[in-house]
């Protein structure tokens, strides 16, 4: 270093720093969302999630026209056809077409999913958001009324509901499935909402806030939603599948919705009656359908939750 | 500790009877009365039924008898089977189901954990993609479509499997697996980030720095506190394992206590269906319970905390 | 004087998603036998990871070693298998780490986590081992001794549970310990405690220590030689009286500037040096303490000052040092 350096006096005057800004960054600062979703695009699992959202989404809007048959439109005369060129994923027991019929319960499944999470949502962040900002004894009871409708088992709740609701013989409407299903599925969202404004009050950054002088609107707009919404957002896109998956075990116990109309869950339980006389395509092509959107959203929460963790920034 | 406990037994109880009145309110709020839809009967033989169901009594006064009832371990009559009390069709239907969750219950709770473990410590190697693999399957793909998978592929064509029923040892493995893979699945990708996250914590590098072997490290330290997360959502693993039976159990063909729930449902049995959901609901607010004082067992830190106030 | 440890030219880095940190920079230091060397710097400025490349505890990858070695009894721990290092480990070499509430696993009796490494290395008995335990937290002063080896770490307190850490790094009678800044999470009335503590034991059982740690206020009184950190390398290091009375460096001379004193004059500021160490995925070229210095010259900026040996023990990494330096130059300190 020193050897093979050619010194000269003017090398030890006094640098001039005055272009230096001392408190520069070097490292690039990133924004908090473009960089969620920069690390949400490395995932390679979630993007391949939220690609299959986006097209069965898509299909379930157009994929019904594709075939040129209605989902009612019986043919006694092309009962239980396999997969073929003119029926793509055959027919059903009363000849009725399978593809338009499966883009139909993939539209009633996706409906009933997104419907359900967005009351949850709502019923939940409500509830959460109260009982985080009031007095402990308000909080203690609503915690406390929360904790005995979360260890009611959900489906169980779920199941009644759709006996009352519906006559009998008969399916339930996507109202009354939306509503058994809301009525207890709200309850780990408004936990989550309640842990994360308490956890939130307590913090060290909304104190500081206060001590500057900040009112409770401007710490719950500047701080507490701000960084409650990542794992909401979370929840949301999980709690989706969950109620996908509800209405598909009603729909296979018998519950689901009113035929002709069908989800995925219905599908899958007429389905299983073709299982057993070899026409297993019946059951098997709803059932691929149910995993792929259950996989889609949930690879989709998992990389959200990755991508929203500071922890994980890399 | 036995105050905390004493307060959480109260809870329970409270769950319960609010469940009890759920479900009663519910049942008792169904249009028309469950006698009306049967075939024409003469008025003599309707009156005499309603009677011998309780039911032309007024409904608070139902509901006073019915938790007495249930006081003296009474579940109710099923409307439907005049032969079987509930309490028959549970005694009956119960230990078969137990059996299934139970066995679904320690597959879930071997693998599941030891599967996220592997994967936590071969991150972004081989183990983890393979457990993530069947992780994903697990979640993605429900139980009843695993269920007749499972029986497709593979009780069609391994005569070992028994294509369904229940009886011998053979007979319980496929619903099991079908059963367990869903709380499997959970329990691996929890157990996952959970040991991620203990890996990184001080006390695994105090515990390296005693030189201690890695495994020592791995199962004393690391696993030891990884693993809390996971027993803190058996209670919610066994509810699922719960109504996952009823699905499991239709599709093998297992008389269990779900397929009874199941018949109840489709045949509009009223009392059956009431009797049913609050012995699941006992079932799994004592299974919650039971949970609870576990993992207060095994987290020294929750017991001071709980005893403090 | 006998040399325990001696780390030649070690060169350690990560990567990471930006490319590679260079956090330690070709540093070469020793520790002489129950001699305690303070490694001093501002966080970030590699102390840490090289406290843990001795003890080998650094996840590797991202960490990797680029150059350099570890030599400890005159065996290069660089080239040791990590079984190897298992038995050196807790057993010649012991740490401590910063946080005590999070460095003792929460969910194991604190004797049982005493006399792990005991039991591995040496293969004691339970009993004898639990006798160990006890005689070890009575060493640190920790009162009841029998009754707290069953107890679980939540129910000790930030200053006893240092000790016991303290307990936990001394059970095999190391060779040499290192304590990564043991009180800095610690009550300053409970600071002066732990550090009495380490020198007494450091005495009664003739080890080395090295200290890290950002307090200069904790070198003066515990340590016999300082090292001073910046940016991954050595600016300057000497006996402590070296650095404290004949200080070359500018950071040196800032560091201690921020350094409150019970001398000091009530309107007397405290010296803060502003800034913060420049980021390592692009060391710079010249001094990386250029953007920071009062003393900087145009040559600081790209060329990089080499060691001056102010005496046999002291030395530092400044243009200043140069004889064409104009000595009066920089108001500052």
């Amino acid at each position: 270093m020193k050897a093979d350096l050619d010194f000269r006096p003017e090398m030890f005057e006094v640098a001039d720093k005055t272009d230096l800004n001392v408190d520069k960054i070097r490292r690039p600062s990133i924004k908090f969302w473009p960089d969620v979703w920069r690390r949400l695009k490395m995932n390679k699992l979630a993007m391949l999630g939220l690609t299959l959202i986006i097209a069965m989404i898509v299909m379930a809007f157009i994929g019904v026209k594709l075939s040129g048959y209605t989902y009612f439109e019986q043919n006694l005369k092309l009962r239980n056809t396999h997969p073929n060129m003119e029926f793509w994923f055959g027919t059903d027991e009363l000849g009725r077409d399978m593809f338009t019929r499966v883009w139909y319960g993939a539209r009633y499944s996706l409906a009933i999913g997104v419907i359900a999470a967005f009351i949850d949502f709502v019923i939940g962040i409500t509830y959460g958001g109260i009982a985080g900002i009031s007095s402990r004894r308000v909080d203690a009871i609503m915690m406390r009324v929360a904790e005995v409708i979360y260890s009611i088992p959900y489906l169980l709740i779920v199941i009644l509901l759709s006996v009352v609701l519906t006559q009998e013989g008969g399916g339930s409407s996507m109202f009354v499935l939306i509503l058994a299903m809301s009525l207890t599925g709200w309850v780990p969202m408004a936990i989550l909402v309640r842990g994360q404004v308490l956890q939130l009050k307590e913090s060290e950054y909304s104190l500081a806030s206060e001590s500057l002088g900040a009112t409770k609107s401007w710490i719950l707009k500047k701080h507490i939603f701000p960084n409650t919404l990542g794992p909401i957002l979370v929840n949301v896109t999980l709690t989706i599948p969950r109620a996908i998956f509800a209405e598909a075990t009603l729909g296979f116990l018998g519950l689901g919705l009113q035929a002709p109309m069908s989800s995925l869950g219905t599908l899958a339980n007429d389905g299983l009656a073709g299982l057993a006389v070899g026409n297993a395509y019946q059951i098997i092509i709803p059932a691929i359908f149910i995993s792929l959107i259950m996989f889609s959203f949930n690879v989709l929460g998992d990389g959200l939750r990755d991508a929203l963790d500071p922890r994980l920034r890399k | 500790m036995s105050k905390y406990l004493l307060k959480r037994l109260f809870m329970s109880l409270v769950t319960i009877w609010a469940v009890i009145t759920i479900t009663f309110a519910l049942m008792h709020s169904v249009p028309g009365d469950p006698f009306r839809s049967e075939s024409k009967m003469p008025p003599a033989v309707y009156e005499n039924l309603l009677s011998q169901y309780g039911l032309d009594k007024p409904v608070p006064q139902q509901y006073v008898i019915y938790l007495g009832n249930l006081l003296q371990g009474d579940l109710g009559a099923s409307m439907k089977s005049r032969v079987e009390t509930v309490n028959d069709m549970v005694e009956r239907g119960f230990p078969v189901s137990a059996q299934l969750g139970a066995q679904a219950l320690l597959i879930a709770i071997v693998f599941g954990p030891a599967l996220g473990s592997l994967a936590a410590l071969y991150q972004n190697k081989f183990p983890d993609y393979l457990s993530m693999v069947i992780a994903i399957i697990g979640i993605s793909v429900p139980s009843f479509i695993m269920g007749t998978v499972l029986i497709q592929f593979v009780a069609r064509n391994v005569a070992y499997f028994p294509i369904g029923g229940w009886g011998t040892w053979q007979h319980t493995l496929l619903p099991s697996f079908a059963l367990a893979l869903m709380p499997l699945a959970t329990m691996a990708r929890l157990m996952r980030s959970s040991m991620l996250e203990v890996l990184n914590q001080d006390y695994i590098k105090t515990a390296k720095s005693k030189g201690i072997r890695k495994s020592a490290v791995i199962l004393k330290h690391a696993v030891r506190n990884a693993i809390l997360p996971v027993i803190s959502i058996l209670g919610t693993t066994i509810s699922n394992l719960l109504v996952g039976s009823f699905v499991i159990e239709k599709i093998f063909g297992i008389p269990g206590l779900g397929r009874f729930f199941v018949q109840s449902i489709s045949n509009r049995d009223y009392t059956l269906i009431m009797g049913t959901t609050i012995f699941y609901a006992i079932i799994l607010v004592a299974m919650l319970f039971i949970v609870d004082i576990a993992y207060m067992l095994i987290d020294p830190r929750i017991k001071l905390a709980k005893e403090g106030r | 004087m006998e040399k325990i440890l001696e780390v030649k030219d070690l060169a350690v880095s990560f990567k990471t998603f930006f490319g590679e940190v260079e956090a330690v920079r070709g540093i070469s230091f020793e520790v002489g036998k129950k001699e305690t060397v303070a490694i001093v710097g501002e966080s970030g400025c590699g102390k840490s990871v090289t406290a843990n490349s001795i003890m080998q505890l650094l996840p590797m990858p991202p960490a990797f070693f680029k150059n350099g070695e570890i030599l400890f009894n005159g065996e290069n721990l660089l080239s040791k298998s990590e079984k190897e290092m298992q038995n050196i480990r807790g057993n010649h070499i012991a740490m401590i780490f910063q946080d005590p509430m999070t460095s003792l696993n929460p969910t194991m009796k604190v004797g049982k986590q005493i006399v792990e490494g005991l039991i591995k290395h040496h293969g004691l008995k339970h009993h004898d081992a639990k006798k160990k335990a006890i005689e070890m937290l009575d060493l640190v002063a920790v009162p009841q001794p029998e009754k707290r080896i069953e107890q679980y770490p939540h129910e000790f307190s930030g200053g006893m549970r240092q000790r016991v850490m303290i307990a936990l790094a001394m059970i095999s009678d190391p060779q040499l310990l290192i304590a990564d800044e043991p009180t800095t999470a610690l009550d300053v009335t409970v600071q002066a405690q732990i550090l009495d503590l380490m020198k007494s034991l450091q005495e009664r059982l003739d080890m080395s220590i090295i200290l890290i740690t950002h307090d200069l206020g904790v070198v003066a009184d515990t340590s016999d030689k300082v090292v001073v950190m910046y940016a991954g390398q050595i600016v300057e290091q000497g006996l402590t009286d070296e650095i404290f009375k004949e200080t070359a460096h500018p950071y040196t001379q800032k560091l201690l500037a921020s350094v409150p004193r019970l001398d000091m004059n009530r309107d007397e500021a405290l010296l803060s040096i502003e800034g913060t160490p420049p980021d390592l995925y692009i060391p710079p070229k010249g001094c990386a303490f250029y953007d920071r210095c009062d003393k900087a010259m145009k040559i600081c900026k790209d060329n990089m000052p080499g060691f001056t040996e102010h005496s046999a023990t002291h030395a530092s990494r400044c243009w200043l040092n140069h004889p064409m330096a104009k000595t009066n130059e920089g108001s500052g300190i």
